[in-house]
């Protein structure tokens, strides 16, 4: 499953970057939230892949990390999915906005020769 | 604590006592303001007065505080001798200058402003002489440049005014800088920052290795502060500051504090040749430079601006030399100077004021119409040339026979007395244009006002200090002898040598030189007289030297042309390659502790790898790849790829026991999609057939380069993470978490106990950030202007309107009236039941997945739902969303919520939790928590729910705005 996951990290990073280096507002945005994704998942990786041990007590059995999985991760990342969105909120906002002074949707807003 | 330190300390704090107070008054309260000063200047004479005695008999009065005890730093306070006479001549001029103020400024001038500056100035000046520690020295020294700043540019609606202030602050601190790093170097030689101890260690510090640098550092604080060539350009350019801060500032304080420092370290630092060749040199230049520029000033401050860098030259250069008896002349012709420049200044300020010009050229025969303020400043000026029985001649002669003197054998020292008799011979020729043309000659006529004496009070400072240049002038061992003795002993210590008061000490080389300097004086300006009345600006020879263009040149080279040029070189407005340079250096950044040594991964066999889980993430993998692709023309398509590597993500993390992430993954998921698709309409059109043209190279080129940029960058990023989750976990907090959690926490879910408990201060901080980017969203959003295509109603739309109005007669209603009918009423009907779950996952949340953060995204949706099926205008009219204020309220419960345990004595959010039985219900775990949850539940929703409705109203409000502007047009058809 790490490997996995792992390549899934990878793509979802390479395709991220790829669009970020993209001349189009629009191209940007995706990118943000393609390496959104990956960041997430590599920062939750950061505390192993478990299956079947959500980090929910049950009171019958000891708390511990043999038992449950790291919980500190997904806290991390639950508020990171969140702010994730107020980012692509607020720069959709502003390409708007720039697109709408100046016309055009590449990223310096000024189209460029080629 | 003894009266001593008490009066020591009120000698510090009371004038910025006073300037802050000075600071409150209306602004005309001229009296009440001069008073106050003038009261503050007097108590500081008064203590300087009760420490004679002590000081007299050569004891050092010590007041020490602590300041940085860890750094061996105390705040010391330290009267000797030397100190003590520069307090007497700072209280009294500045007593002088208080009451000569009060009638120079006038009542439309906002005194309050001046007076609590002057004050504050005061206070650093007084900071610097009685500083007993060598970075106190430097702070008080950086304070007079601050004060004197804001005192030049008093007056600032003048351009000038603001432009001499700004250049002298640039020339005094930068060197008030070099001065503190020069003082780190001195404390670090000596082993200790006290001035006492310093002083003990001569012989250590010119012995060592450093004292060079040191010097030179010091060195550059010195010439700075007091105008000494090549630095010199900033004082004339000061002389926008109003007069009375120029008698003050200009001749008796601010630009002694250079030379008082000289001669403070001069038992420590002068008996090396270095200091002779720096100081002397450059003490020389500056005196004949400058008196040879005075010379040719047509404003009669810039004379006398000039004058005084003439004179602090020539203390420099007694300073120098390193003779003892050097030492005691400079010492004295510090005290001096003050007085008759001093005097100088107020009469050109009553001159200026009275005539309303400080022009030489058309003042004139002023005698006549201001007889006491000529006199008087005749004497002074008398005293400034060297004219003997006046206290100028005493230490201008000594410094004649100390030129004559052998100090270190050189060509500079045998050319000294030369230097020093032209310097004489210029002093007296200015002195004299100052006389001549300002006082005798024609009247002038044209002048802008009728020029007569001022009111007594004015004169009486002058006067003052005039009677003080006579009665030193005749009478010098008994007015001043007592306390030249007092600074001179301070200074010099056991080294003081023999030196003699007298008026008369026969026909000595120095009596000679002065008589030389006389003649030649007046034969030089009986010379130039005729050329001097002419049209001329600025000293021959030197005009074109002018080291304030130069200093101006360097700096606008520095600031300007220079950095612009290193911005175009290296920089780029252009956001790609911005992006390409941040992306490489963080992937090399990444890279580079790999090449100390290659992770060892272990590739698993393909048996271990869960069939269906590989299958969600090709899937996953073929979304991100397939969204990359056709971001560009096909924004749909993106955005609905985009939403299917998320929803592997989701898939991910409920897979790997993470149920609260997948619930918040699934729900922004959707929460995303809605808002990107609101946003496409306002994007251009791209049609890629149009833009499909030839590739050519460099858009390859950049193609391979970006592409090999990304893979790098996703290689890198699998290998670690790879690397990462195949190793074993070693030590984490998290343990701690997951005991604590319901223990100490009193919930089972941890993830939420962490998010509202434990790390509750961060998540306080998450959703500020969230309620920000949402409020900054509708702002952005409320002056939202659309590119013109945007604007027009969509082709689809229009299609199907047309195709409407063409086949079915009997709808005349707009295409909008039958969207989605069915899907559109289910949807109003869930409304209840997605309120309800939220709330259900919003209670459950602090023992079971779900809490604040889901149960607000699940609300949201609830919402957009109904936006969705029944657009803005029909939800608005029926519900009251006002997101806004559901923001506000979240941040207060969760923010009041940390505040309450204040209330209880505990630690900002602390949580507390107990059990509650409630009727229906049941017995029920209550934490604060829930309210704090509750904080973040109100804070998600109103802020997802803002950012959604702002957006989807452009459409409303720019359809809107176009009808209104169409409506004319259909009316009259």
């Amino acid at each position: 499953m790490e490997l996995v996951i792992a390549i899934t990290i990878g793509v979802l990073a390479g395709s991220g970057i790829w669009l970020l280096l993209r001349p189009r507002t629009f191209q940007v945005i995706i990118g943000l939230s393609l390496l959104s994704y990956a960041v997430n998942l590599f920062i939750f990786g950061m505390g192993r892949l478990r299956v079947g041990a959500p980090p929910v007590l049950d009171p019958s059995e000891p708390a511990n990390l043999a038992r449950y999985v790291d919980p500190l991760p997904q806290a991390l990342v639950l508020t990171a999915i969140v702010i994730s969105f107020a980012m692509t909120a607020l720069f959709l906002v502003v390409i708007l906005v720039a697109r709408g002074l100046s016309g055009s949707d590449h990223v310096d807003s000024v189209e460029r020769g080629s | 604590m003894s009266i001593d330190v008490i009066l020591l300390t009120a000698l510090i704090v009371l004038p910025f006592a006073g300037s802050l107070v000075a600071a409150f008054f209306p602004t005309n309260a001229r009296n009440t303001e001069a008073w106050l000063a003038a009261s503050v200047a007097l108590a500081g004479l008064a203590i300087a007065v009760s420490f004679f005695e002590p000081i007299a008999a050569g004891s050092v009065v010590r007041a020490e505080f602590e300041w940085l005890p860890q750094l061996g730093l105390n705040f010391v306070i330290r009267l000797d001798g030397f100190a003590w006479s520069f307090v007497v001549l700072i209280c009294t001029i500045g007593l002088l200058v208080i009451l000569y103020a009060r009638y120079y400024m006038s009542p439309d001038d906002p005194v309050p402003r001046f007076f609590s500056f002057l004050l504050g100035f005061m206070g650093a000046m007084l900071g610097i002489v009685v500083s007993g520690n060598l970075i106190q020295i430097v702070f008080f020294w950086e304070l007079t440049s601050l004060y004197s700043f804001l005192l030049i540019a008093y007056w600032h609606h003048n351009q000038n005014a603001r432009e001499g202030a700004r250049i002298t602050l640039t020339v005094t601190a930068a060197g008030g800088l070099c001065l503190l790093a020069g003082m780190l170097l001195l404390g670090q030689i000596v082993g200790s920052y006290d001035l006492d101890v310093v002083l003990r260690s001569a012989s250590t510090v010119t012995a060592h290795p450093l004292y060079l640098p040191t010097l030179l550092l010091i060195a550059a604080g010195v010439l700075t502060k007091s105008a000494q060539f090549p630095f010199h350009f900033w004082l004339p350019r000061a002389m926008t500051a109003p007069t009375p801060v120029s008698a003050y500032l200009h001749s008796a304080t601010m630009v002694k504090a250079g030379v008082f420092l000289l001669a403070r370290l001069w038992p420590v630092m002068a008996g090396h040749d270095y200091w002779f060749w720096i100081f002397t040199t450059l003490g020389a230049t500056t005196l004949l430079v400058g008196a040879f520029l005075a010379l040719f000033q047509q404003d009669l401050k810039g004379l006398l601006a000039y004058s005084t860098i003439s004179h602090l030259g020539l203390i420099t250069l007694l300073l120098g030399l390193g003779s003892p008896l050097a030492a005691v002349a400079a010492i004295f012709h510090i005290m001096n100077h003050a007085t008759f420049k001093a005097s100088l200044f107020m009469a050109a300020g009553i001159i200026d004021h009275e005539a309303g010009t400080r022009d030489v050229r058309r003042l004139g025969g002023l005698f006549y119409a201001m007889p006491i303020t000529a006199i008087l400043a005749m004497v002074a000026a008398a005293a400034m040339a060297g004219v003997p029985l006046l206290n100028g001649f005493l230490s201008k002669e000594m410094f004649f026979a100390e030129t004559v003197e052998t100090h270190v054998a050189s060509a500079l020292d045998d050319a000294l007395p030369y230097i020093a008799t032209l310097a004489g011979m210029f002093s007296v020729a200015y002195s004299l244009r100052l006389i001549h043309q300002v006082f005798f000659g024609p009247p002038a006529k044209d002048l802008p006002r009728t020029p007569h004496d001022p009111v007594l009070w004015m004169l009486l400072p002058i006067g003052f200090l005039v009677l003080t240049c006579v009665l030193v002038g005749i009478a010098p061992q008994i007015t001043v002898g007592a306390f030249l003795d007092i600074a001179v002993r301070a200074v010099l210590g056991s080294s003081t040598p023999e030196y003699s008061l007298a008026v008369w000490h026969g026909f000595t080389p120095a009596l000679w030189m002065s008589l030389l300097a006389l003649v030649g004086g007046i034969a030089i300006y009986a010379g130039l007289q005729t050329y001097l009345a002419g049209n001329v600006d600025g000293a021959p020879i030197l005009r074109r030297l002018k080291g304030q263009r130069i200093f101006e040149r360097a700096v606008a080279l520095a600031s300007w042309r220079g950095a612009k040029g290193l911005v175009q070189s290296l920089g780029s407005t252009r956001l790609q390659p911005q992006i390409v340079l941040l992306l490489c250096v963080t992937v090399l950044a990444a890279l580079w502790p790999l090449s100390k040594g290659l992770i060892d991964i272990r590739l698993p066999r393909l048996s271990e790898i869960d069939k269906s889980f590989l299958l969600v993430w090709i899937v996953g993998c073929v979304c991100a790849l397939g969204a990359a692709q056709q971001a560009k023309y096909h924004r749909l398509a993106a955005v609905i790829l985009m939403g299917g590597a998320g929803l592997s993500t989701c898939i991910t993390f409920a897979w790997a026991s993470a149920p609260d992430l997948a619930m918040t993954q699934l729900l922004v998921e959707i929460v995303t999609t809605v808002l990107l698709l609101l946003g496409l309409r306002w994007l251009p059109k791209r049609q890629e057939q149009a833009a499909e043209r030839a590739t050519t190279a460099p858009i390859l080129a950049r193609r391979i380069r970006d592409f090999a940029i990304a893979a790098v960058g996703g290689a890198g990023l699998a290998a670690l993470s790879y690397a990462v989750m195949t190793r074993p976990q070693s030590y984490t907090i998290s343990a701690n978490f997951l005991e604590k959690a319901y223990t100490e926490g009193g919930g089972r879910n941890v993830v939420n106990v962490i998010l509202v408990d434990f790390r509750g201060f961060d998540t306080l901080g998450e959703i500020a950030v969230l309620g920000i980017v949402a409020i900054t969203v509708y702002a952005l959003l409320r002056r939202f202007r659309p590119a013109r295509d945007s604007v027009i109603i969509p082709e689809q739309k229009r299609f199907q309107n047309e195709f409407d109005a063409a086949h079915d007669q009997l709808s005349k209603e707009p295409i909008s009236a039958h969207y989605m009918i069915v899907p559109g009423l289910i949807m109003r009907l869930l409304f209840p039941v997605v309120a309800m779950m939220s709330m259900f996952l919003f209670m459950r949340g602090h023992d079971l997945p779900g809490g604040g953060f889901v149960a607000g995204l699940t609300f949201a949706i609830a919402f957009i739902l109904q936006y969705i099926a029944g657009g803005a205008r029909w939800v608005e009219d029926r519900l009251t969303v006002l997101p806004v204020r559901w923001i506000g309220f979240g941040l207060l419960a969760a923010g009041g919520t940390g505040i309450g345990a204040a209330y209880f004595g505990r630690p900002f959010l602390t949580s507390s939790f107990q059990y509650v039985d409630l009727p229906v219900l049941g017995r029920l775990p209550m934490a604060s928590a829930l309210l704090f949850d509750l904080g973040v539940f109100a804070l998600v929703l109103g802020a997802t729910v803002l950012m959604l409705i702002v957006l989807a109203h452009q459409s409303i409000r720019i359809s809107r705005a176009t009808s209104k502007a169409a409506q004319p047009a259909e009316g009259a058809i």
